[in-house]
């Protein structure tokens, strides 16, 4: 079916309806305040908004930081093919996060205030600053597609010589802001439940940062080499899995040393062994047990899966951290407002519509097939492919 | 001269005159509706709060190393050298950072407003840089709340404990906790009765200090980490250049 020469189809509807729904949510947001948009108490002043689209956007995003890291400063020449749509999904989770921010912040008006009254005592205050930086830095990286797209060459020159600069600070700068963000809740060892506790968190928000980042490369090129029907680069999966099958269990040995050394018995059923089971269930039992086969890490529809598993485990483990750990001290449980869930859905569809915008218009994956084919002409401005948004 | 609070529960007998004069000093509207709310919020700074026969003052701790302060990106919140943690408005973005990191739950926010602020008991900076008593101490009509010097109150505090060790809880609530906190409370129930954070839970570290802990590696590790990171590069770089040149030169030899 058609309207007005555009093709509807079921992924446009449900887009567009997000797309409403959360234009009415931001009217609330801005014009009723947080009260009337959220369940935020004085009791629960960090919500769904802190715990899903901050803590979680920050954490998908990662895959640019790890596979920069690998191919320019270790030379895994084999993941060149993933650079660009790997950093398109950075940047974008960089820029949404802010967008989130701005919807989070009573006073957002002011985020420019912590350029000029700066605490360095506060974890926040350097979170706010290398997210800050970070997204230049990605913006950077970022920047060759749009020259290339308009044949610009000497810019092109100039960002590739401090290319490696841009990505050992953008390691430099992830490794500090994603630990950073476990560091913000080392200030509340009274009120989190011990599950969630422990002085190690800024670690283990640095090591899922990577793991999530290498879960959602994998989950991204398999989406889109479904959505955009392009070949896959099924020797990249494999050598993604592999790294996330070490990642994973590194991760999980030092779960299980942190909850021996603290001595929390996690076998004992209660509310919050139930979150947490779910956690560890998604984030290490299946994908551990998935990637374990040499069968799952060469199949790209079964490494979807382990990657899915493995993203909705550490996001489980984030929204625990921020919410879940805290009902006990709270005495009551929090649960978001149906505007609250909008807003995080309406970010969420912005972001896919962002990066099929992107795929679409600029050589996104123009860049892999000089790698795969070889081919020596560099690509005419007619030969990319005419503006076809996501069937 | 640092200076504090000294409320002594066994000598209150919930007459809500410190709720009252907290409302006119802060401009907050005060009625018998507001008297009756059992809850510190945006436009309650202090309560009291009944329990059967017994009462217990909620107000901010003022600690002596505030979380708040030291979590709050722009530093909107600081401890003067008097002892009030008080609140820039105009600084402050938002974040609520304060509110989540507060060992007693004390700042509340104004959900309902447009341009919303952090609220909480300041203890009358202006009154008290000009030698007065707080509004609360002034109003009280039994001394449960006294306004003084923070040693001074120490001393009377532990001196009350001495002298009646059977009216008490034999704990100065705010002596040691997190730190040490400029408002010390003495009470004939358990502290927690009144949602206070358990005494044992709460521990004497300043909670300012785990983060700190972290925070404090920042300045070398940030250097360290990307000297490391240079330094693969350059030698994978190096490799890469290395291998570039041998094959070249296997190829020139090849040639030959």
């Amino acid at each position: 079916m058609t309207i007005m020469g555009i093709k509807v189809t079921f992924w446009r509807i449900l887009f567009v309806a997000i797309m409403i729904v959360g234009i009415y949510s931001t009217f609330v947001r801005y014009f009723q305040g947080l009260g009337a948009v959220s369940n935020m108490t004085d009791q629960f002043p960090w919500g769904l908004w802190i715990g899903f689209d901050c803590l979680c956007g920050i954490m998908l995003a990662a895959g640019g930081f790890c596979i920069t890291g690998a191919v320019y400063i270790f030379h895994v020449e084999r993941l060149h093919c993933i650079v660009r749509p790997t950093i398109l999904t950075a940047f974008l989770g960089y820029c949404l996060f802010i967008v989130g921010l701005l919807f989070d912040l009573g006073r957002p008006w002011y985020i420019w205030h912590q350029l000029i009254y700066m605490n360095p005592h506060s974890v926040m205050f350097e979170v706010g600053m290398c997210v800050m930086t970070y997204t230049t830095v990605l913006f950077f990286e970022f920047l060759p597609n749009v020259l290339e797209r308009f044949g610009l060459q000497a810019p092109i020159r100039w960002v590739k010589k401090i290319y490696p600069v841009l990505v050992i600070l953008g390691i430099l700068l992830s490794t500090l802001h994603q630990s950073s963000l476990g560091s913000l809740f080392l200030i509340f060892p009274e009120k989190m439940h011990p599950f969630w506790y422990t002085p190690a968190q800024p670690f283990f928000f640095f090591l899922s940062a990577i793991a999530c980042g290498l879960a959602m490369t994998i989950f991204e090129s398999t989406l889109s080499a479904r959505a955009f029907g392009r070949g896959l680069e099924r020797s990249v999966i494999t050598e993604l899995a592999g790294a996330l099958y070490v990642v994973l269990w590194v991760i999980a040995l030092l779960r299980v040393q942190d909850y021996v050394h603290r001595r929390v018995n996690i076998f004992a059923p209660s509310y919050e062994a139930y979150f947490l089971w779910a956690e560890l269930a998604m984030a290490f039992v299946i994908p551990l047990f998935m990637l374990s086969f040499k069968k799952v890490r060469t199949n790209p529809q079964l490494m979807y899966i382990a990657a899915l598993s493995t993203i909705l485990g550490f996001v489980t483990n984030r929204l625990n951290v921020a919410m879940t750990s805290m009902e006990t001290w709270v005495g009551h449980h929090y649960l978001p407002k149906w505007t609250e869930v909008s807003i995080t859905l309406m970010i969420c569809a912005m972001g896919f519509f962002l990066f099929s915008l992107a795929v679409n218009y600029l050589p996104i994956f123009e860049d892999e097939h000089h790698e795969e084919h070889h081919s020596e002409a560099a690509p005419e401005l007619s030969e990319v492919r005419q503006p076809t948004l996501v069937h | 001269m640092s200076k504090a609070i000294l409320y002594d529960a066994t000598q209150c007998i919930g007459c809500k005159q410190c709720e009252g004069a907290c409302a006119e000093q802060n401009k907050l509207p005060y009625n018998d509706t507001v008297a009756a709310e059992s809850i510190q919020s945006d436009h309650k700074y202090t309560v009291v709060l009944t329990k059967d026969d017994k009462f217990m003052r909620r107000l901010c701790q003022h600690c002596d190393h505030p979380a708040c302060a030291s979590v709050c990106p722009v530093g909107a919140l600081h401890k003067t050298a008097d002892g009030p943690v008080v609140y820039d408005v105009w600084k402050c973005i938002g974040c609520r950072y304060c509110m989540m990191a507060c060992a007693f739950s004390v700042p509340k926010y104004e959900w309902g407003s447009l341009n919303p602020r952090v609220t909480k008991c300041i203890m009358c900076p202006d009154r008290v840089e000009k030698g007065l008593a707080t509004a609360c101490a002034t109003a009280c009509p039994t001394g449960a709340t006294k306004f003084g010097d923070h040693d001074a109150l120490i001393e009377e505090a532990k001196d009350r404990l001495k002298k009646n060790p059977d009216n008490y809880v034999n704990h100065i609530y705010g002596l040691q906790e997190v730190g040490g906190t400029s408002v010390l409370m003495l009470s004939a129930v358990p502290f927690e009765d009144f949602g206070l954070p358990k005494i044992n839970r709460l521990g004497d570290v300043p909670l300012p200090e785990y983060t700190g802990r972290v925070m404090e590696l920042m300045p070398d590790f940030i250097p360290l980490w990307g000297l490391v990171l240079g330094g693969v590069y350059w030698v994978t770089n190096r490799r890469k250049e290395v291998e570039e040149v041998e094959a070249e030169e296997r190829a020139m030899r090849g040639g030959k």
